[in-house]
This record gives C-alpha cells, structure tokens and sequence, in this order.
C-alpha cells in the first residue's frame, strides 16, 4: 500500500492507484472531463489539475499514480485559478448556444463552467476563427465539431471499445480536430452507428439525430394511426433520465407514458424478439440439418446473430467474406416493423399507407437500419421513426407527465404479448440464452437443462464467453444431432467481436453459434441509453433485465400466443416463404474505411 | 553567481578517433562510465538540462532486457542550428556516444530522430553509419543503430512525442510519470540524449570527467555549442564556455546596437539591454538550448513576439487545454491589443494565462510558451500595445 | 491502382507492416508522389491493418506529410523570426510572381506548390527555402529568380 495525504487527509492505497482515485476514496471530488470510466487515460483537457507538494508543475490527477510520502492538495488558490483558466480556455473555443443545445443541463461542461466559470468570459471568442463542419449525414447522429472541446473521448470509444477507428485526432495545433476519413462524411466511412461516441461525449458534440419533432407531428396528425413498440433495454434503463436509480424498471410507467403521450397502440419489440428467436432458431437447426445430414458445404459456420445495426455494418465492412455466416433474420425492430403495415394494419382493418411506425430503443444504429433500402418489406418503410430512450424521456418531460406518479399499464394486444425470453435480449448473452431454450426443446421435446432456465454460463459481463450444450434424448426429427456438443460463444462491444472473428478469419473458431452485440454489456449499454454510462451502470441494467425475465409467467420464446397465433393466421411456420419474404434480409459488402 | 570571461572552447568539433574512445570506454566498467558523466557535471544540451549521468544510471538500474538509446536530432527550435553541424561535420562522434550510451545503459539499439528539414544530410549520414558499423564490429562490439526521420512538427524535439513519432503515432506527448528511462520508445526503458550530449560524451570519456569540470560554472559545467543569428554581424556556430553574461556575449556577437536577446529560442527567455550585465547564460540565469537571436533596435518587439507565437499556435500538438487553446488566446490577444480592440490591461489576464499554460499544460512546450511571452511584454510593453 | 498496390507494397517489404512502419511507409510515398492521395492512404491503412481514418490522422499531424496535391516541387519558404527579419517577405513574392501562385497553391501544370514552414534551421544563412528536401540559403531574389528557372529547365 502506498500512504499519501490529500488536502492533509492521510490516505493508504494500492499501488497504481491514481491521484483522482485516492481523492474519491476520500470522497474528495475533483472535476474531470476527458476522463471517462471505460476508457484509457488520457490526461488531456487539464481540468482536473492538482497541486503535489514539490513539483514544478501542477499535476494532471487522473493522469498521476499515487507515490509515497505526495503530498497532493486539490483546492489552492494556484489550482482554483488554473482550473478556471482551463474551462473558460475550452469555453473560447466552443459554440455556446447552450440554451439552444440538445444537451442544455445535461452537458458536462456546462456543469463546469457553471462551477468555475461563471460572468463574463475572461478570454476571446475562437469559435469565429474556425470555419467548423456539423455533420448530419447519418441517419443516427450529429457531429458538430463548434461545440467538440477534443477530450478525444469519442476517438478512445471509437477504437478501444469498438475497434473501428472511423474517427480519429487529425491536425495539430490549432487546428486540431476529431475527423473521419480525410473528412468524409460520416455516412459514408466505416463508422457503425452505434452511438457509443454519443453515449460518451461530454458536450453537445455529438448527439443522436432526433426525430422527436416528427413524432409529434404524426401523432397529431388525425389522419395517421402511430404505433409504437419499445425494445426489451428501454424499460430498465429510461428511469435513469426521469430521476430513478440505474437498473429501476419503469415498464408499466412506460407503456401508461405512451399512451398518454398520444401513441394509437402501445405495442412490445419482445414480442417480436420471440418471434426473431423461432426465426433464428429454426434457422440455426435447418442449417445444421443442411450441413450435418445433407452434407451441403455451402452452408456456413459459425452462424452469427444478426439483431444488432452496428454489429451487421461491422461485419459489412471489416469481414464481408462472412455475411454468408450472418442469420438472415432481421432485427427485432424490423420484424416488428415489417409485419406493423402487414399483418397488423390487417387485423385492426386500417390503410396501412396511414400506419407511422415508431420505435423506442436503447440504439442510435436503429435508425441507420430503419433506413436501410432492404427495410421496405411492407411495401412501405417500415419503420418510419426510430427514437432513442433518451428521446423518449424528453417526450415524457415536454407531455408534461408526472412520470413518477403514473400508474402501471399494459401493452394493447395483437403484438403486445412477449416472454422472459425476450426480455433478455437487452443484456449481452441474452440471444443466446432465448434462443437456447427454444432450440433445445424444439430438438429434445424437453426443456434445456439449466436451474430455472437460468443458462447462467452465457450471462455477465465477460468480454467474450462461451459454452457447450451437450443435445441429448433428441425427438426422431432431430436424432441426427443426438450427443451433438453445440458450441456456442458470446460476444459485446466491437472490440470483442473483433477477437471473435479473428479466430473465425484464422479458421481457428470451433462455434456453431455465436451471438454478438455492438455494444458493451449488449443493448442495455446502447449508443441511445440514457448517460452517463459505466460498468455498474450496465450491471444494474443488466440485473432489471434478469428480474424482468424471473418474474414473467411465460419464459421462453415458443410460448408466446401471440406469436403462436401469428405464426397460424399469417405466417404458416418458422422460416415460411412469407416469414422469408417479411422477416428475413440481405446484407451488403462495404469498404473498409 | 559566478561570472566566466568569454571563452570561445573547440571540443564538440575536434576529431578524434573514436576507435580509440570506444576502447577507452569499454575498458571501463559501466558504473565507472557513469561515474565519470556524473563527475563531468554534464546536464542535457538539448535545453531542459537534466544530468546526463542520472539518466544513464536509472536507465541502467533497469531490469528490462531490451532498452534503447535514443539521439534526439529534432532539432526544431527556431534559432538552433547547431545539430545539423555537428551532424554534418563529426556524426561518427555522435554514433560513438550512443554506442558508449548502449552500453552503459544495457541497450543494442539505438535509434537517431533526425528532423525532416534536415533529410539532404542522410545520404551522407548513412554512408558514415555503415563505416561506424563497420568499427563497432572491429571492436567486437554488438551494436545497431538506425535512422527515423520526422517529417515537419517541432513537438516532436519532446521526448515522448519523439517515441510516439518512431513508434508511427501522432506525435503528442505522454503523460509523465513513467519517463522514459522506466517506459521509452516502445514502452521499454530508454535514455534519451541531445546530439551534442553525445558527442560531450565521448570527449569527457576521452579527456576525463575533471577537464570538463573545470570549465563553465557550479550550475552549468562545461561548454555548449550555441547557434547564433539574427542582427549580428557573425551569424553561426560557437562552442563557447558557460558562465558569460548577456553583455559578454552581446560585445562579442552584438552589432552594436543590440536590444534585446532571445536565449533559447521561441520558448526560451528574451533578455533586455537592461538586463544584460546581471543575466548569465546557464542554469543558473537563462538556460539554453543553444539558440542566441540578437536583436538590434530597428525591431519590432511585437513582430518577434507574435511570429513566435504563430509558431506555437502551429506547432503546439493541440491535445491539452491550455497549449492549444492558450496558444490561440495569447496570439489574438496580442493582435486585438496591438489594433486598439482590447484594453491594454488585457495584457495582465494574458500573462496570467501565461502562468496557467505553464504551470497545467501537458508537456514542456505549452509550459515553456510563457516563457518568450512573459519576458517580452514585461520588457517591451510598449511596444506590444503601441 | 495497380501503381498504389505496388508501391506500397514495395514500401512495406522494405519497412515491414507494423505500426512503427507507417511514418517511413508515408514518407516514401512522399517522396516518390509529393503527396497522400486519399487511394494511397487506404491502401496504407489495409496493408498495416489499421483504419484509413488514423493514417490520414497520424499523416495530418506532420507538415511534410501532405494530404493534399501537390506539385512535382513543394517550395517551403521559412517563415520564422529570422529569416522574416531578413527578407522572407521579398523572397515571397518574387515566387509568387513568377510561379503565378499564392501560398498554399499548385501551379496548374503541377510543378510547384508553394508554402510557408516552420524554421529550417539556417537562421544564420537567412532567409532560406526548401525545394523538396534541398536547402537553399542567404537568398536574394535574384538568387531566388536563377534557382527557380533551373527547375523550370528539368521539366
């Protein structure tokens, strides 16, 4: 252990322990920016500055390891004066239209100069001298360099996270920026969408595109039927940005916020996550099939899962060799949206031309994938909006709802019912776990072999996991796979993926199936999820997710009636020639930069 | 404070057969080596001035097998000159010290920075390399040292931003600690050493630590090899002993009419007429790098401060708050000024800027911005706002 | 294309594909194209598995490593203190006028680009140039005028 004091508190820490660390153990508060949880240091923007008794300098807090004997004060005139110097410095540099900003109160420099900086500006307005870009040539999100403070938060996401590096440091000096590729735009290098640059950056740098304006407008719209599903990490994340603690479910509050807000149906993404797993499920057992007693060498292995946007843009651009591996199942979202102006405007005997599709999620690449050509399925776009969940709560905020006081309320029916086994696609795993328990009791007429459903191997937080299902007692449609071991692996945030598919490329992969997620700790640590986001933050989310699935009546995906029932009216069965038609997709090769 | 006459010395330009010095050194032990820089009171001659000795004996004490000794031929300080000449004149004496350097420290490789501006020289430099390879293996010694150049940043001259550059990053400086004699270029321990450290190196190894002492002062032993420009009527390169005063050195180089000198380029200090009697060239008064701008009274103060810094607006590598930003403000602050735009009390809040940048930027060049911008507007005030 | 492949290929047996590669692999290409096309810079990027987006970031970084065309010589005319004490403005102009060009441009045949750098470090020998890597010191405009019409000569 190393002994130092702070502010003349003697303090013992392990070594390595930084001198930002040791002043949170005493519950000493030093401010930081470009600091972020789940990122590397970087010891960039200065704000946090300390002084250590005999250096020359101050010191950067976040930056400097704990050694015996420092002696650090965090709150001298010198430091008060630095500090101040240094958020009024980014102030001079930064568009401050906070008024006006998407991310007015919720944005952490303001919160600093609202601490150091406050009255009249000491230093020059650079913003003039700069001819800056606003990018808004994604679908999912803004990139306004007026307002970035180049923590390089979004840099670090973007390649210690994600493995992409579609944005990187260009320039020096003054004329340093946070750049794509030579300065194209975003929509047009390998940049995923998911959002996790979003998620981090402190400022209103970057920000989801809203369409909450658009929203509004159909649901006020007399003529237009809106309907609205919610994806399984909305509700135990969506309390966060209305005063909850993270991983408090608000799901009843939720769906009784929705209706109130205007919404013409209330509907669930779970129920067509049910409807994905029976889907996928199928799809995985036909292939097998294919492979082990038809002998088709065309069919490819591992499989992949294919509900997450940034994951599919990922494999599109980085391992195209490997869409042949991809499930063919469209995302939840897009199942949903696909049969909203089908089967849906069918039942409820509406013009279909008159159905707006919105969706809630916890992804800012959902709406990249709403866009997508292949997503006209209906013979409309299926999915006209897609808001984040934090664009839910500000529509919450501006319905002027008593969030905490509304009464619990239930999803309309038709495509409203779902299972624990849907719920679970929120957390990292949760695929798999859903997909198991349908595909083991489809194979084995029994359901799969874990304590209360619970296929604890493939959940947590683990970068990568795996496991085995050993296939026994198997029903006389599926002897072939009788002591068959289907290996199975699991991975969350690109970084991870990217192991994964190293192995994959190297021909050293020994999966049959594996799930993978663009984001850390799966859609519960969404690009669109409430912020600020960390380890803790996505385990308690994760947590909501599992008691969300324990308290669920039905828990797998085969139980669903609702799905049971479309499958009898609509579709037929699993994998259908309408299910394809609907429900399944194409995938595109991409330039790798 | 001592004060040293003026003494014009010849030891970094003298041949000698490195052969020779070579032997010498590896017939010594490598703690005696270390010793004798210790002893020789020699501190970096790239500008920040940190005993050389030291360096050797943390990078030495180090466990790791693999080390590298790294010269440090950036030489990008607007005013300094003088690495370019030694390079272009006895770079076999500079490959020697690295070699004395490795093997003191425990490193077989060596990497020399050389600058981008100065790429015409590396045919040359090349060619004498094989014939220093060629040597080494004489002796028997296992040795390899290679070329990386820049390609056009000053912020590479700082150490870590150097390692960066080899390791093919942006060249933004690290967060310190570690230094580089735990975690260098490619994270392994590292002794990085100006090219005129080097080549003193070789000539302490050769005469002794003693006769090195001997010249120069307490704070500043030995002699330096100092670029000179600017209104001089003998622009160029001297070896001279450290020790002398501003005044000294004006009788010597001045043109008669000098006002002013900037000691240690853009972030080093500007010396006033005033001044000049009471200020030494050293540790103990203005520590250098080598670079000497003279200036003679037909200059305008003003344009030499915002040409320097438009430079570090420009050269600054933009990563933390108050380099990049600071760098801007003190630049179009000088300039609103100069127009009448801003009060001239407005000043005031720009030094005080100055000490922030100095005191909270990341590395040594946001932190030694001030230096030029302090020393020129509390010298010559009127001739910002006027 | 196939020229691209080659030469980065060329450049990356030379150099090797790690990271540390990528200054000496970007310089070579310099030094043979003048500059970083936005082809080249993706090329880089694949063959050292690392995003186009961090070449083109590391390359921006450095002053020689141009991302933008440029002419066959790349004249650098110094701007700091000295040599702008000692006649940088002149030297300046007489290149512009006789390449037709302002700071920052390419002659339209692509033989000259013209810019202003950071110090040299030939402030004793000021004002002084680079034409591509050649120093040129102690310049007047006549001598300017005689150094630039060689160039013309070797077209």
């Amino acid at each position: 252990m190393i002994n130092l004091t702070i502010n003349d508190q003697k303090v013992a820490v392990p070594a390595g322990t930084t001198v930002l660390e040791a002043a949170k153990s005493l519950k000493i508060n030093i401010p930081t920016l470009c600091n972020h949880p789940d990122l590397c240091v970087a010891g960039n923007c200065r704000v946090c500055v300390v002084e250590q008794k005999g250096a020359r300098t101050l010191v950067a807090s976040c930056a400097t390891p704990v050694s015996e004997g420092m002696e650090i004060n965090t709150n001298t005139l010198k430091v008060r004066n630095a500090r101040r110097h240094i958020v009024e410095l980014l102030l001079s540099e930064h568009r401050s239209d906070c008024t006006k900003c998407y991310k007015n109160t919720k944005c952490e420099l303001q919160a600093l100069a609202n601490e150091f900086a406050f009255g009249d500006n000491i230093f020059l307005d650079l913003v003039e001298d700069h001819s800056y870009t606003i990018d808004r040539s994604s679908p999912s999100f803004v990139k306004d360099d007026s307002k970035c403070i180049r923590c390089q938060r979004c840099v670090r996401t973007c390649s210690e996270l994600q493995y992409i590096s579609a944005i990187a440091v260009a320039n020096k000096g003054a004329h340093q920026k946070i750049s794509s590729f030579h300065d194209r735009p975003m929509s047009h290098v390998i940049c995923t969408n998911c959002g996790q640059c979003v998620a981090r950056c402190p400022t209103g740098a970057l920000t989801e595109k809203t369409y909450i304006d658009q929203v509004w407008d159909a649901i006020y719209d007399p003529d237009k039927y809106v309907i609205v599903q919610t994806a399984p990490a909305v509700r135990v994340a969506l309390g966060e940005d209305l005063g909850y603690d993270p991983g408090e479910r608000v799901t009843g509050k939720m769906v009784n916020a929705l209706r109130q807000i205007g919404f013409d149906s209330v509907l669930d993404t779970d129920f067509s996550a049910d409807l994905t797993i029976m889907e996928e499920g199928t799809e995985l057992l036909t292939r097998l099939k294919k492979a082990l007693v038809d002998k088709d060498a065309s069919i490819k292995f591992p499989m992949f899962t294919s509900c997450s946007p940034g994951w599919i843009k990922f494999i599109e651009h980085k391992y195209p060799e490997f869409l042949p591996n991809l499930s063919t199942c469209k995302s939840p979202q897009q199942m949903f949206g696909a049969l909203a102006k089908t089967f849906y405007a069918e039942k409820k005997k509406i013009d279909p031309a008159k159905v707006v599709s919105v969706s809630i999620m916890p992804c800012t690449a959902k709406k990249y994938e709403a866009d997508r050509p292949e997503m006209r399925a209906s013979g409309y776009k299926d999915i006209d909006f897609v808001l984040t969940t934090r664009e839910l709560a500000v529509m919450i905020k501006q319905a002027g709802l008593d969030f905490r006081n509304l009464e619990s309320a239930g999803y309309d029916n038709i495509m409203g019912d779902s299972t624990g086994a849907a719920v679970i696609f929120g957390a990292t795993g949760g695929v798999m776990e859903a997909a198991l328990r349908t595909a083991y009791e489809i194979v084995t007429g029994r359901e799969v072999p874990f304590n209360n459903l619970n296929i604890t191997p493939v959940r947590g937080l683990e970068g990568v996991k795996e496991a085995t299902v050993k296939i026994e007692g198997c029903t006389d449609d599926w002897k072939f796979l009788e002591g068959a071991e289907l290996k199975v692996a699991i991975a969350h945030g690109l970084v991870n993926a990217n192991k994964l598919m190293a192995e994959v490329r190297e021909g050293k992969s020994p999966y049959h199936f594996i799930e993978i997620m663009a984001c850390p700790g799966g859609c519960i640590g969404g690009g669109g999820q409430p912020i600020p986001t960390s380890k803790e933050i996505r385990q308690n989310r994760i947590n909501a997710i599992y008691s969300e699935d324990e308290n669920m009546v039905l828990r797998k995906s085969h139980d669903n009636p609702d799905v049971i029932a479309l499958y009898k009216e609509f579709l037929g069965k699993p994998n259908s020639h309408k299910a394809h038609e609907l429900l399944h997709t194409h995938y595109v090769e991409r330039d790798n930069f | 404070m001592e004060n040293k006459v003026l003494n014009k010395v010849g030891l970094i330009f003298e041949n000698v057969d490195p052969k020779e010095v070579l032997t010498k050194a590896f017939n010594m032990s490598k703690d005696e080596v270390i010793q004798q820089v210790l002893d020789s009171g020699l501190k970096g001659r790239g500008g920040a001035g940190f005993p050389t000795g030291l360096k050797w004996k943390f990078t030495a004490a180090e466990k790791d097998p693999e080390k590298y000794i790294v010269c440090n031929a950036d030489e990008g300080e607007p005013g300094t000159f003088k690495d370019r000449e030694i390079l272009d004149r006895v770079a076999y004496k500079v490959y020697g010290g690295m070699a004395i350097a490795g093997r003191t420290i425990g490193a077989k490789e060596g990497y020399v920075y050389l600058r981008g501006e100065y790429k015409f020289l590396l045919p040359k430099l090349m060619k004498e390399l094989d014939d220093f390879h060629k040597m080494i293996d004489e002796i028997g010694y296992d040795f390899r040292i290679h070329y990386r150049l820049g390609s056009g940043a000053y912020i590479c001259g700082e150490e870590s931003a150097l390692f960066e550059s080899i390791e093919g990053f942006r060249g933004e400086p690290r967060n310190k600690p570690p230094y580089p004699t735990t975690s260098g270029v490619f994270s392994k321990p590292t002794s990085i050493n100006n090219v005129e450290t080097l080549v003193t190196v070789m000539m302490i190894i050769k005469d002794g630590a003693e006769s090195y002492f001997k010249l120069g002062t307490k704070d500043s032993r030995g002699s330096k090899v100092f670029s000179i420009s600017g209104d001089t009527p003998t622009p160029g390169i001297f070896e001279l002993e450290l020790g002398m005063s501003v005044q000294q050195f004006v009788d010597e180089f001045g043109d008669g009419d000098t006002k002013a000198v900037q000691v240690g380029g853009a972030s080093g200090f500007c010396v006033p007429r005033k001044k000049f009697t009471e200020t030494i060239i050293g540790f103990e008064g203005v520590p250098t790098g080598g670079s000497m701008k003279l200036f003679n009274s037909s200059r305008s103060m003003y344009n030499v401060l915002h040409n320097y810094l438009d430079f570090f607006t420009e050269e600054s590598c933009g990563q933390c708050t108050p380099c990049r930003v600071g760098c801007q403000q003190l630049l179009k602050g000088v300039e609103k000024v100069k127009k009448g735009e801003s009060k001239s009390t407005y000043l005031n809040e720009l030094v005080k800027l100055a000490e922030t940048m100095k005191i909270a930027s990341k590395c040594g060049l946001g932190q030694s911005v001030g230096n030029a911008f302090r020393t020129i507007v509390e010298n010559f005030r009127e001739e910002i706002i006027y | 294309m196939y020229e691209v492949e080659d030469l980065v290929k060329d450049l990356s047996t030379k150099y090797g594909t790690g990271r540390s590669s990528l200054m000496p692999i970007l310089q070579g290409i310099v030094e043979k194209h003048n500059y970083l096309s936005d082809e080249v810079m993706v090329e880089v990027a694949k063959t050292l598995d690392i995003s186009a987006a961090e070449v083109y970031g590391t390359a921006s970084f450095y002053t020689f490593l141009d991302t933008q065309v440029r002419g066959k010589y790349v004249i650098r005319v110094c701007k700091t203190i000295t040599c702008s004490m000692k006649g940088k403005g002149e030297i300046m102009q007489v290149i512009e006028d006789m390449l037709k060009i302002r700071p920052g441009e390419t002659t339209p045949d692509r033989m000259f680009s013209l810019l202003e750098t950071n110090c040299i470090g030939w402030c004793h020998k000021a004002p002084a140039i680079l034409i591509n890597e050649i120093p040129y010191t102690e310049l007047t405009p006549e001598k300017v005028v005689e150094i630039l019409k060689s160039y013309m000569k070797t077209k």
